[in-house]
């Protein structure tokens, strides 16, 4: 997702936001309020830690394991009567699913939330071909309304406030009137999307977790639109990420509730759904079909690579993001990605390519605070760290997306000037002697220094550096 | 498209070998266990604080409550399972007065825009509950169509206080919830929900407004 | 053990006579009486200090770039200079992160791994060193005054320190510590994302200095140079009145008798 189809540019782009004094206090206040939930729903550090060793644990053998569940997954699903179709890229899956809705005459879909489905632009996809695609979520309504994308991965429509949705309602729905009280506006959308259950030829929705023993989707959500999604329409399309399966229902347990905790601070959320096949033997409802669409579009390029496959155990619960000075600050839109946030930063350029979204990959100070809430211990700054050196090398064996094209020879450059000085003591000496004794008469256009002052002094050097007074007086007495 | 699907698992198999990663260990975790009457203090607790509202009964008279608590809150028409027990048992109760009791008896097509834009309230049994978190569990199928939870403004349930299990894994490996007798099985913890205007709560978005709990104490001693 | 045997020093491991210091380039350039103050502290608890010549840097913003061999070989001039099995004491979070922590994974498959890995067992963060080492006490000779604490992140989650620094602050009876509103928020300093990403950089460093400033104390402090120099700046430019300082400056500051 491009402005104007130039490079991203995660620099430009957060300037801008950080000039947005509404994005920033919304974004503020959120981000705060979600933190102190999570907290408060793991007051025992001990409890905690068992928590993520067993989620991780979890997902980290999913993922060792993953052709064989993805193969277990289509044959369980396939005998509940779950049809299983697999997409190697957005396109593919895109053009699947078009053909599905087509040879049933469904022109009218309706969908649940689903991020993989933002990956793939399906909803502009299937406007393009004639299929009116209505986002049912609320906050994923509130921003379709507004032809805009999410900012958050969980609560999309994050960046607004109220007075700006009350606005919208007003102007967009059908005998709306203006009110900021939250329940009417809540109470308006709940009227709209009735009828579009109602009416719909189909349903879409992602998947939280895939079972494999029992071929079971899993979706988790507060709204019960999920559920409308899935079981009122007589067709049901369900897109997953092919690293979504586990292998059994109690390998769901622990990770659902890590999910719902580090995502919104709820124990619990209103509904977990789970889906075995479309409306069975004797049942009075529920869809005549379901089908399951499994995507790759890059996932197992990242999977084939130890370092970089820990990338796939994300639940998406959006901890990350809610705990990230960056994001903080700057919302999700200026990541111009369909993931934000530090698991976006690491997953955008593995899927897009390292060298076109170097930006991002810089876009981090490496503070930590996303490994330190991630329910199944992602090492974010580590892979943040390796795609800087995809980025900028050509490493053969590495099966990175773009590697190198990011390298550029002024910083090629840097490097080597910075280790030819610092790999020669008596070099640095001398730096260290010109920058006390010149210590304010740095030229202020030097382009790194002209970085730092944009809302800093300039930095003075001591008058003597540490090693100069050692050397000179020997060290200091006790 | 088996191509897709050859060239995916392809792609997955050639992957560089990981080391083997040792399974996981539940054993650190606090301890998650209370006695049958914590149990239902922790359960209504939990989904008391997301608006859950609880009708107390004993094992006798839960149809009267049910029926009694329709009246109240002018409910004509409460939808439910004919087949199931609390069907059967709700049906075998009702005396003039009562809302009618409809049943979910035919295919939803035929009833479409009575279930979405008349029946007041559905009703259904439980499986289990989950002490832990609070919730309730189900099992829709045949004889407890799923919609009859979801569309409804109102879903009443009847939670039997000994079904209870400490926790969601727990109910998994002790009363086989979702583990395959059905094409659907559910957790509602409270009536629909949502926080995506401005972090603020609201009440009863697509799913259910209301969610009443009838709890039997069918708990000995 | 029987009662009338003292304990080892800080969880049993055995005090040690002499250690090595590392500089850091950030102090030595920018906050060399922190360097001074923590080889004092140390010397002052009866630990001899050898300080190598010929030290530079860690290596470390050459790395976090991908820049791996060129860090490497920067590195390795350091690991050189700290030869047998004295410990090697910086007074820099990120420093001894790195050191401890990133040299092993740098130098994997190289032929002096084994030499590294040794080297970064050996490496302690100063505060680190001076509570869980050497159990140091510390008698406030100050007058009173207000400090608030800024935990650098990569002290805090890269090197894992908990709670040393507080520990020695919380000794000096006339220091009144005030909580620092989101103490373990990154400052904005990040290295080269300073300079990389200088709105952002600086839009973060405005909130720290602000949240410094909010708590109405006279100084505030840190583990990590690069920390300091980043709210040091912007308090510069807006002329606040805060002063930022590094730990070991004040810890001995309020130690010593001139």
């Amino acid at each position: 997702m491009q402005i104007d189809g130039a490079h991203p540019d995660f620099r430009a782009a957060s300037a801008r936001a950080l000039l947005d004094p509404q994005l920033r206090a919304n974004f503020r206040r959120a981000m705060d309020g979600l933190m102190a939930k999570r907290a408060a729903q793991f007051p025992d550090p001990a409890d905690l830690k068992a928590m993520r060793d067993l989620g991780t644990a979890i997902r980290a053998r999913s993922l060792l394991r993953l052709p064989e569940l993805l193969e277990q997954l289509e044959a369980s699903c396939t005998r509940n009567g779950i049809q299983v179709h697999w997409a190697r890229t957005c396109q593919e899956a895109n053009g699947k699913i078009l053909g599905l809705l087509r040879t049933r005459g469904a022109t009218r879909l309706v969908k649940g939330k689903s991020m993989v489905s933002e990956e793939m632009g399906l909803n502009h996809f299937l406007e393009a071909n004639g299929v009116e695609a209505l986002e049912s979520d609320l906050g994923e309504y509130i921003i379709q309304l507004d032809g805009e994308t999410p900012s958050h991965i969980i609560m999309p429509a994050i960046h607004k406030n109220r007075n700006q949705i009350a606005r919208q309602f007003a102007q967009k729905i059908k005998d709306a009137q203006f009110t900021e009280d939250v329940d009417e506006l809540t109470a308006m959308a709940r009227r709209v999307l009735r009828e579009k259950f109602f009416e719909a030829d189909a349903g879409l929705s992602g998947v939280n977790f895939a079972v494999a023993d029992t071929g079971t989707l899993c979706l988790v959500e507060n709204e019960g639109n999920g559920r409308m999604s899935t079981h009122v329409p007589p067709l049901h399309i369900a897109v997953m990420g092919l690293e979504k399966v586990v292998g059994t229902l109690e390998e769901v347990a622990p990770l659902y509730a890590l999910l719902t905790r580090s995502a919104t601070g709820q124990a619990v959320t209103t509904y977990l759904n789970l889906i075995r096949g479309p409306r069975g033997q004797g049942e009075l409802d529920g869809p005549r079909e379901v089908h399951l669409v499994i995507l790759d579009n890059g996932r197992s390029r990242i999977y084939a690579d130890p370092g970089l496959r820990a990338t796939l155990r994300c639940i998406r619960c959006g901890a990350c993001m809610n705990h990230c000075p960056v994001y903080t600050r700057v919302g999700g839109h200026a990541y111009e990605a369909v993931y934000p946030g530090p698991i976006g930063k690491i997953l955008t350029p593995q899927i897009e390519g390292v060298g076109v979204r170097h930006d991002q990959l810089h876009g981090s100070s490496l503070c930590g605070a996303c490994a330190e809430v991630c329910p199944v211990r992602i090492p974010i700054p580590e892979i943040l760290v390796r795609l800087r050196r995809e980025a900028t090398h050509d490493d053969p064996g590495s099966r990175v997306e773009g590697k190198g094209t990011g390298r550029t020879s002024a910083e090629d450059l840097s490097w080597r000037l910075w280790a030819m000085v610092l790999r020669r003591p008596r070099l640095y000496r001398t730096a260290c002697w010109f920058a006390t004794r010149f210590r304010r008469l740095l030229p202020a256009d030097l382009p790194l220094l002209k970085a730092w002052t944009t809302a800093r002094a300039r930095p003075v050097p001591a008058r003597r550096s540490l090693q100069e007074r050692i050397r000179k007086e020997g060290l200091p007495h006790a | 498209m088996p191509e897709a699907r050859t060239a995916i698992l392809a792609l997955l198999r050639a992957a560089d070998a990981m080391e083997a990663i040792p399974a996981p260990d539940p054993s650190g975790l606090a301890r998650r266990a209370w006695s049958p009457a914590e149990r239902v203090t922790r359960l209504r607790k939990g989904m008391e604080a997301v608006h859950t509202e609880f009708l107390e009964a004993a094992p006798e008279d839960w149809p009267r409550q049910v029926l009694d608590f329709c009246r109240r809150e002018g409910v004509a028409d409460l939808l439910l399972g004919p087949r199931s027990g609390a069907g059967r048992a709700l049906l075998a109760a009702r005396s003039p007065g009562d809302p009618e009791l409809v049943p979910y008896e035919e295919p939803v097509e035929n009833f479409k825009d009575a279930l979405f834009h008349r029946i007041g309230a559905g009703f259904t049994g439980t499986l289990a509950g989950v002490a832990e978190t609070g919730g309730l569990l189900l099992e829709p199928g045949p004889e407890e169509p799923r919609l009859l939870s979801l569309v409804p403004p109102i879903h009443i349930a009847l939670l039997r206080a000994s079904t209870i299990e400490d926790t969601l894994a727990a109910a998994i490996r002790n009363r086989g919830w979702g583990k395959g007798r059905t094409n659907n099985a559910l957790l509602i913890s409270g009536p629909s929900k949502t926080a995506d205007i401005e972090q603020t709560l609201a009440y009863g978005v697509h799913g259910p407004k209301r969610l009443v709990v009838v709890l039997v104490d069918d708990l000995v001693g | 053990m029987p009662p009338w045997e003292c304990s080892d020093a800080g969880g049993g491991t055995l005090r040690p006579e002499r250690a090595y210091f590392y500089g850091t380039c950030l102090v030595d350039l920018f906050f060399p009486e922190a360097g001074l103050a923590g080889i004092k502290l140390l010397r002052r608890a009866g630990v001899e200090v050898v300080f190598p010549e010929g030290q530079t840097c860690c290596g470390q913003p050459a790395f976090n770039c991908g820049y791996r061999e060129e860090a490497r070989a920067v590195a390795r001039g350091q690991v050189a200079l700290f030869p047998g099995d004295l410990p090697v004491i910086l007074p820099s979070g990120s420093c001894a992160g790195m050191m401890r922590n990133h040299y092993p994974e740098l130098f994997h498959g190289e032929p002096d791994e084994a030499e590294v890995r040794a080297f970064s067992a050996r490496v302690y963060e100063l505060t680190e060193f001076l509570v869980d080492v050497l159990d140091l006490r510390l008698e406030d000779l100050g007058e009173p005054v207000k400090v608030t604490w800024h935990s650098s992140c990569h002290a805090l989650r890269d090197l894992g320190l908990n709670g040393q620094p507080q520990a020695l602050l919380g000794q000096l009876a006339r220091v009144e510590l005030a909580p620092l509103a989101r103490e373990a928020e990154c400052c904005g300093f990040g290295g080269t994302f300073s300079v990389r990403q200088p709105e952002l950089s600086g839009a973060m460093a405005c909130d720290k200095a602000a949240d410094a400033l909010a708590t109405g104390a006279d100084r505030m402090l840190s583990t990590d140079g690069g920390c300091l120099l980043n709210v040091q700046g912007v308090l510069g430019k807006q002329g606040a009145p805060l002063r930022v300082q590094h730990i070991a400056e004040f810890l001995w500051e309020r130690t010593h008798a001139d």
